[in-house]
Parts: C-alpha cells; sequence; structure tokens
C-alpha cells in the first residue's frame, strides 16, 4: 500500500502504540483486499460487546488504552454498538456479576480512547446520519448495509478492532466498497407483493441475502410500489445482511445511488411474491408450542416500533411463564421514559433494557438460567442467529407476538 | 505425490494441519459453540463436529461483524481453527484473522475449495506465498 509521511510515522510508533498497533493491522487487511491506500474516515462505530471480546479482548483494549492520553485519544468520532448489559435490568434476565463486571472494564477501557457511548445499531436514526460520499468505518452489518444504500455513505463491514484501528488512525484501507467500482448491482430481484409489516419485509431481505451470498453481490430490488419507510428498510437491510453477506443494496427511485449504478446490462431477475414470504415465514412455524420468550430487537427498536409494542400491550399483561424483551438504544429509551411508552410496556409484565442487542448479551448463558428454548421475534436477523445458541426460533408479526406473549404459547 | 493449489495472498503464519471441509458458509457468531470447541447451529453442515485446530474449508463468510473478535478471544483459551480456507472471504474475517493471527486464504486459481479439498486431508498453509500444499489423502 502506498503511505504518506504520517501513515509512515504511525507505523514507525512515532505516534504512540495504540497508532503503531492500529495501523499495521490496517495494512494487514489492506493487502489482502489489494487496497492501494488509505482513505480518511468521518466516523468510527465499533461492536464490542464482551460475549464477544470475552477476557482476552477486554485485556487487548485495556493494554491500549494505558497508553498516554495524547497517543490513545480517537481521531474521529468513534461511537459504540450495542452493549451485552444494561445494568439497570441485567440481574432481572438472569445475567450474572462477572458479566456485568467485565462490561464495567470494556466501558472504562473505551472511553479512556475517547469512544463515544452510544451503544447502539440505528445510529443512523437516532445519532447522527451519514451524508452521501462519507466515508465511514461504521461496525454492525446493519448499520454498514443502510448508511450504504439508503444514504449513499461508503463502508465496509468493520469488526470491532478495525473500527477501533480506525478510530485511532482516522482512516481506512480503500478496498471493498470505499471503490466506485463495486457498487454496481450484481443481481436483481423484481418485489411482486408488498410486504405487509416489518418481519415480511426483513422476510424479503433474507429471500435476497441468502440469494446473493457473497459480500460482493450487490442486490438491485424492483417493482416497490410504495416508498417503504425507515424502519421497513431497516429490517430488509438487516435480514440481508444476515443471511447473506450483503452490505449494499439498491431500490430503484427510492435509495441513494441507483440511477448511477444499476443501469448497466439488463440482469435476469428473480420474482418475490407472496408464496416466497409465506415459505420463508413458515420455516419458522411451530404453532402450539409452550412460548418461553419473545424479543424485539435485533435491529434495536425505534420509537415509532416503541409506540407500536405499547399499543399492542395496552391493558394486557404477559403469560406468567413468558418472558417479553424489548431491546432499544439509550436515546430512545429515554424519549420513550419521557413519553410513558415504557410504563404502558412494563405495566403489561414486559422488559424495555437500553443499549443492548439479545444476541450480544449472552444468549447462550440466559437461555440456560431461564430455561428459554422457544424464542418468538418479529426479527428476521434474529432467528437467522439464535438458532447457533440453542433457541429455537419463531418468526411473526409484532402483533402476533404481542398475542402469544399473553397466551404464553405460539399462535 | 503432494498436490500444489494456488490462491490469493493470505493472512497469519504457515501451519500444517487435518481438514474438516463442508459446502457452506461461516460466521462464528452464528455457528460456533466457542465453549464445547464445536459447530451448534443445526443447519450447518459441520453441525456437531469438533472444529478446534482443523483446518477449516468453506465457501464464504456470512453475517455478523462479530467474528474479528471471537478468533481472537478463541485463540487465546487454544480453542481456535488452526486455519481457514474459503473461496472467499468477507472483510470481517480477514479482519479477524489478521487481528487474531489466524492463517487465512481464499480466491483459488484452481476452483471451488469445497471441492478441491477433502475432510482428513493433510494440508499445508502458506498465506504469505499464497499456496496450499495437499500432502496426504486417504485413498
Amino acid at each position: 500500500m502506498r503511505l504518506t509521511d504520517e501513515e509512515r510515522a504511525m507505523l514507525a510508533g512515532e505516534m504512540g502504540e495504540p497508532r503503531r498497533w492500529a495501523i499495521s493491522h490496517q495494512i494487514a487487511v489492506g493487502e489482502f483486499f489489494d487496497a492501494a491506500d488509505f482513505v480518511p474516515v468521518s466516523q468510527a462505530h465499533i461492536m464490542a460487546d464482551t460475549e464477544s471480546l470475552g477476557e482476552a479482548g477486554v485485556r487487548f483494549l485495556e493494554r491500549l488504552a494505558a497508553a498516554p492520553e495524547r497517543e490513545r485519544r480517537v481521531r474521529v468520532p468513534t461511537i459504540t454498538d450495542p452493549r451485552g448489559i444494561d445494568f439497570a435490568v441485567y440481574r432481572r434476565l438472569g445475567q450474572s456479576e462477572w458479566m456485568a463486571a467485565l462490561e464495567q472494564r470494556a466501558i472504562t477501557a473505551l472511553r479512556a480512547f475517547g469512544v463515544l457511548m452510544t451503544d447502539t445499531c440505528i445510529n443512523y436514526q437516532t445519532i447522527t446520519p451519514p451524508v452521501r460520499g462519507d466515508h465511514l468505518a461504521y461496525g454492525d452489518t446493519g448499520v454498514v448495509i443502510y448508511s450504504n444504500s439508503v444514504f449513499g455513505a461508503r463502508s465496509n463491514f468493520e469488526g470491532g478492532p478495525s473500527a477501533l484501528a480506525a478510530g485511532l488512525t482516522g482512516r481506512t484501507p480503500r478496498y471493498g466498497y470505499h471503490l466506485d467500482e463495486c457498487w454496481r448491482a450484481t443481481k436483481r430481484f423484481r418485489l411482486a407483493e408488498t410486504p405487509r409489516d416489518l418481519a415480511e419485509w426483513g422476510a424479503v431481505g433474507g429471500i435476497v441475502g441468502e440469494a446473493c451470498g457473497p459480500y460482493w453481490e450487490v442486490p438491485v430490488v424492483e417493482g416497490i410500489d410504495t416508498v417503504p419507510g425507515s424502519d421497513a428498510l431497516k429490517h430488509f437491510g438487516t435480514a440481508a445482511a444476515s443471511f447473506g453477506s450483503v452490505a449494499l443494496f439498491h431500490m430503484p427511485g427510492i435509495t441513494a445511488e441507483d440511477m448511477v449504478f444499476t443501469n448497466t446490462a439488463p440482469l435476469p431477475a428473480v420474482t418475490i411474491g407472496r408464496a416466497e414470504i409465506e415459505a420463508f415465514l413458515a420455516r419458522f412455524a411451530a404453532p402450539g408450542d409452550k412460548l418461553d420468550v419473545v424479543v424485539f430487537g435485533a435491529p434495536q427498536l425505534s420509537l415509532f416500533e416503541i409506540e407500536a409494542v405499547a399499543r399492542a400491550l395496552d391493558g394486557r399483561r404477559i403469560h406468567p411463564d413468558t418472558t417479553l424483551l424489548v431491546t432499544t438504544s439509550p436515546e430512545i429509551k429515554h424519549a420513550a421514559d419521557r413519553m410513558g411508552l415504557t410504563r404502558r410496556i412494563e405495566n403489561a409484565g414486559a422488559v424495555v433494557a437500553a443499549g443492548i442487542c439479545f444476541y450480544q448479551s449472552y444468549a447462550r448463558e440466559i437461555a440456560e438460567v431461564n430455561h428459554w428454548t422457544r424464542l418468538m421475534t418479529n426479527s428476521v436477523k434474529l432467528v437467522n442467529i439464535i438458532g447457533g445458541y440453542g433457541y429455537r426460533p419463531t418468526l411473526a408479526s409484532l402483533e402476533r407476538c404481542v398475542d402469544s406473549a399473553v397466551a404464553g404459547r405460539v399462535l | 505425490m503432494p498436490i500444489l493449489l494456488h490462491c490469493h495472498r493470505g493472512i497469519g503464519p504457515a501451519v500444517i494441519g487435518t481438514a474438516l471441509v463442508a459446502a457452506d458458509n461461516f460466521s462464528a457468531r452464528y455457528d460456533l459453540d466457542r465453549a464445547k470447541g464445536i459447530f451448534s447451529r443445526p443447519s450447518h453442515k459441520l453441525a456437531g463436529e469438533n472444529y478446534v485446530d482443523r483446518i477449516l474449508v468453506l465457501d464464504q463468510a456470512k453475517g455478523g461483524v462479530a467474528t474479528a473478535w471471537m478468533l481472537h478471544e478463541m485463540a487465546a483459551r487454544t480453542i481456535v481453527p488452526r486455519a481457514l480456507i474459503f473461496n472467499r472471504v468477507n472483510p470481517i474475517l480477514a479482519q479477524g484473522a489478521a487481528f487474531a493471527d489466524v492463517a487465512l486464504v481464499d480466491r483459488f486459481a484452481e476452483g471451488d475449495v469445497t471441492s478441491l479439498f477433502r475432510t482428513g486431508d493433510e494440508l499445508r498453509v502458506e498465506p504469505a506465498a499464497g499456496l496450499v500444499e495437499i500432502l496426504t489423502r486417504d485413498a
């Protein structure tokens, strides 16, 4: 890779050990992907929950964070993805004191770098949305696919170590979605049926993601007759990124760059209609099963989604053998508290957690403690992930999830 | 007679080990029980298989960013694959391999790695040279 004088100084350790580690890590990744040079970034977003970090990852952060302040401070605004512990509710979820202690150590280390603890995977809805052409080092696949597609920003998937490195150096290797040549549509889909709710938008995303497969495929989805809202695109994108490894999609007339990158030679179209959506949902059907836990999250809920949960629960009581958990960002939780939405949800017996996501919260351990197996959600991303943690997931609309939580069984 | 296969220059140290192969994809978060060292996702073609010290040969990296930390965490507990061979990876797997110093190679000139290699093959992986050698193979 071509390096500037400043980058060579970082590599030589002249700007401290954190920046030396950071740029050497970035060069290893950049050379693997044949990056010619670095591109400056305006923000970094770090996924760093302790279930992923473990003791080894926390020690790594603590070692770098022990450097002098001028050497360890991030150079661009750097924010965090959801964490594994909400200190206000972790005991209610059956999480342990050792988990809370490890989380606190990670938070202390991240703050020492100057990282802003936003603890959210919906920063594009709640913090500072990027703009078209904005080069970023975003973690969380859902954040990347939404930011690239809807806003026209430029980011690869940046895992926690790489996002931290980008924060420390203020740049990232120029490969993948930092290059226009990667933005052209390579797969074409035609939507023959408008999804009815967020779970169905997720199902369409899952179908597209599964059909696309690799990170380097870019779907264009045509035939959308009404503009989907932000939450619909959020569920579509997170599912596509989860069921495949998709980091960018185009929707003609809706997304930021479709006019530039989709007018290539015609691609054969895959049609997605009612039958395909129903078949996708049916993969997770379990009617009549005892229901252990209902989760709304992955991605964290917007204010509008929180309000929909509150409305669905008004005047009702969750079954005593079922737990209902809502996860959202700290900003939305504050708003929900202020507007009385949290109280309405918790009056029904549910838990509203801030700054976490379910699968990043020691999902295997809390399943064992709480004897949870059957999980129900409207999140396609969550049903895709959680099977590996020992759960049996069911996918349904928000309203049917709530009805099932009240009944204590899958309806 | 050893068979030599050519790939893009990779990441991590040269290693020798035994292949565990499947025409399936991979995410540490989605697919592994990292306490037991096995594939835990019921629908994965390697469900129930122990991955510790094996050279994993799979199609694509998928989903989630957590693999970048998780390879490092598994390496610290010596419950990690010895090397990773893929058709083509996403940035997360490359970042994770670089961070954890786990051998990783992809983009093979000879074709689909899930057909080129068989479970049980003894392999030498040389990321810096962009080479993988099949040392021994059961008849």
